[in-house]
């Protein structure tokens, strides 16, 4: 597996809907919501490897990601609110595409 | 599969967060320093006591409080690294419950 850094600040996101047996390391809450790179925090041994004692390499990619509260929790949130995650890269894809086909 | 027991952002229903502060058991903080001794010692990773959390019957992991969690997931990590055996554990428990009486 490749872990070099794919995403920059900026660049729109979507978090996978995933569900695996093991540590997954996202909340279920954000799994297949859109937001945007804010950060890049670094390359850190991988926590679901980790987690079952082995040695968490290769290294993934660890962002800040950001998303307005609206699209995660819909219209009870406070509409101009940004919620921050710590997500890895494997849990990333890009959706640039299908977010310019959602701007109005 | 389905949402872990441990993964409840957002779910309805929790009602609001306790935040008054509350004084810790003797217990809690020997639990705390147990964890961070074999944090220090590299017999343990934070990960997978995290994981060993997930792990955990449901209904066990509901009713127990936050360092009960600490303390089945550092048993569950030690019987599973083999450092200790879980007859080992019950072994000294009964004999702290003959000394001191039951909990």
């Amino acid at each position: 597996m490749n872990s070099a850094t794919q995403f920059k600040p900026g660049d729109r996101v979507t978090v996978k809907f995933q569900d695996r047996p093991g540590h997954l390391r996202t909340p279920w809450y954000i799994r297949g919501k859109s937001g945007w790179i804010e950060q890049v925090h670094g390359e850190f041994r991988n926590p679901e490897s980790l987690a079952f004692g082995h040695d968490g390499l290769p290294k993934k990619t660890l962002y800040l990601v950001a998303f307005n509260q609206s699209d995660v929790w819909g219209r009870t949130a406070a509409p101009k609110d940004k919620l921050l995650v710590d997500i890895y890269e494997h849990w990333l894809e890009s959706s640039a595409q299908e977010r310019e086909e959602c701007e109005p | 599969m389905a949402r872990g027991h441990h993964d409840i952002g957002g779910l309805p229903g929790a009602g609001p967060i306790d935040q008054s502060e509350h004084t810790l058991s003797d217990w809690e903080i020997l639990a705390d320093a147990v964890n961070q001794a074999l944090g220090a010692r590299g017999v343990k990773r934070t990960d997978e006591m995290r994981r060993a959390r997930e792990e955990m019957d449901s209904a066990a992991y509901r009713d127990m409080t936050y360092y009960e969690r600490w303390i089945a997931s550092i048993e569950a990590i030690l019987i599973e690294k083999k450092i200790l055996t879980k007859e080992e554990i019950d072994r000294k428990l009964s004999q702290f419950e003959s000394k001191w009486g039951e909990p």
